[in-house]
C-alpha cells in the first residue's frame, strides 16, 4: 500500500473513531464541507478562534466561581456562549457538558457548576489533541502531494 | 440583463455575540447561496443594538439571522426595534430554546434550530429569492 492510501486510511479511521466517541458529530463534516480552495486552512483556523474563545471563557467561568458571591447569570451567559459555539462547529462533548453547566447555573449549584467547568476544561484539551492529530494528518497527505479525502 | 443581474443580489445581516458563530453562519449561508447561485453580501452586528444601528445609519438586508440570548440588547428586542422602524426584511431567529412563541410575536418570520447547515439556510434563500423576483418585477 503506497504512502497516500496508507495517510487516507487513517483520517477515515481516526474521522470515524473521533465521531464514534462522541468528540465531534456531523456539524463538524458540514464545517468540513466548507474548505475549498480559496479557503483550505478555513477548518483549522475556525478552531482555533474556538479553542482561544474556550480558553478565554473558561477562565472567566473559573473567576465568576472563585468569587464568594457567585453571579451565575454571569457563569450562564458564558455558558450559553461556549454552548452555541460549540455547536456550531460540532464539538458534540463540549456542546453536552454546557447543556448539564446551564442546569447548575439555573439552580445556582455551585458544585455542580465547579464539576461541569473540570469536564469542559477536560473535553476541551481532549479534542484540541485529537483536531491536532487530525490536522497534522491532513498536513502529512498533502505534504506526500495528495489531497484530503472529501467528507462523507 | 441588468435587472436580472441586480435580483441575484442577496444581501444578509447575521445578529449573533459569538464570533464562531458569526463565522460559520456566514461560510453556511454565502455556501446555500453560491448553490442557489445568488450574489451573497454580508455585514455582521454582535448584537441586537448593533443591527439596530445598522438600520438606523440606512443600511437594509434581504435577510437577517437573529439569534436569540446576546448581551446589550436580545434579538426579541431587536427585532420589535427593528418592525417598529418598519423593516420589511425576512428576520429568521436562530435559537436553541424551545420556547419560540415570545420570539415570533417579536416579529420573525421563521425560526430555526442552532446550529446552522446549509440546507436548514436553503430553504429562506429560495422564499426570500421569489420575493425579490417578484418585488423587481414590479418595480
Amino acid at each position: 500500500m503506497d504512502l497516500l492510501s496508507q495517510l487516507r486510511g487513517q483520517i477515515a479511521d481516526f474521522s470515524a473513531f473521533l465521531h464514534r466517541e462522541g468528540f465531534v458529530d456531523d456539524q463538524f463534516t458540514q464545517l468540513q464541507k466548507l474548505r475549498d480552495e480559496s479557503s483550505p486552512g478555513f477548518v483549522v483556523e475556525v478552531v482555533s478562534l474556538f479553542f482561544e474563545d474556550c480558553e478565554k471563557l473558561v477562565n472567566n467561568m473559573a473567576k465568576a466561581l472563585e468569587q464568594q458571591i457567585v453571579d451565575f447569570k454571569q457563569v450562564d451567559s458564558h455558558v450559553h456562549q461556549l454552548k452555541g459555539s460549540s455547536s456550531s462547529i460540532g464539538a458534540a462533548r463540549i456542546h453536552n457538558v454546557c447543556i448539564a453547566f446551564k442546569t447548575c447555573c439555573e439552580d445556582q449549584n455551585r458544585d455542580g457548576c465547579v464539576r461541569c467547568l473540570q469536564q469542559v476544561n477536560h473535553e476541551c484539551i481532549q479534542l484540541k489533541n485529537n483536531l491536532q492529530t487530525l490536522f497534522k494528518l491532513e498536513q502529512q497527505i498533502i505534504a506526500a502531494g495528495g489531497s484530503i479525502p472529501a467528507m462523507q | 440583463m441588468a435587472d436580472q443581474d441586480q435580483s441575484n443580489n442577496f444581501s444578509v445581516l447575521i445578529v449573533d455575540d459569538d464570533r464562531i458563530v458569526r463565522e460559520t453562519n456566514r461560510r453556511f449561508t454565502a455556501l446555500a447561496g453560491t448553490q442557489k447561485q445568488l450574489r451573497m453580501e454580508f455585514q455582521e452586528a454582535k448584537n441586537g443594538k448593533e443591527a439596530v444601528y445598522l438600520h438606523l445609519a440606512g443600511a437594509s438586508f434581504d435577510l437577517i439571522l437573529m439569534d436569540f440570548q446576546m448581551p446589550i440588547m436580545n434579538g426579541i428586542q431587536a427585532t420589535q426595534l427593528l418592525r417598529q422602524m418598519g423593516v420589511k426584511s425576512r428576520i429568521v431567529g436562530v435559537t436553541s430554546e424551545s420556547d419560540q412563541q415570545a420570539f415570533f410575536d417579536a416579529g420573525l418570520n421563521n425560526c430555526i434550530q442552532k446550529p446552522l447547515n446549509p440546507a436548514k439556510i436553503a430553504e429562506f434563500l429560495i422564499v426570500s429569492k421569489k420575493r425579490k423576483r417578484i418585488g423587481t418585477s414590479q418595480a
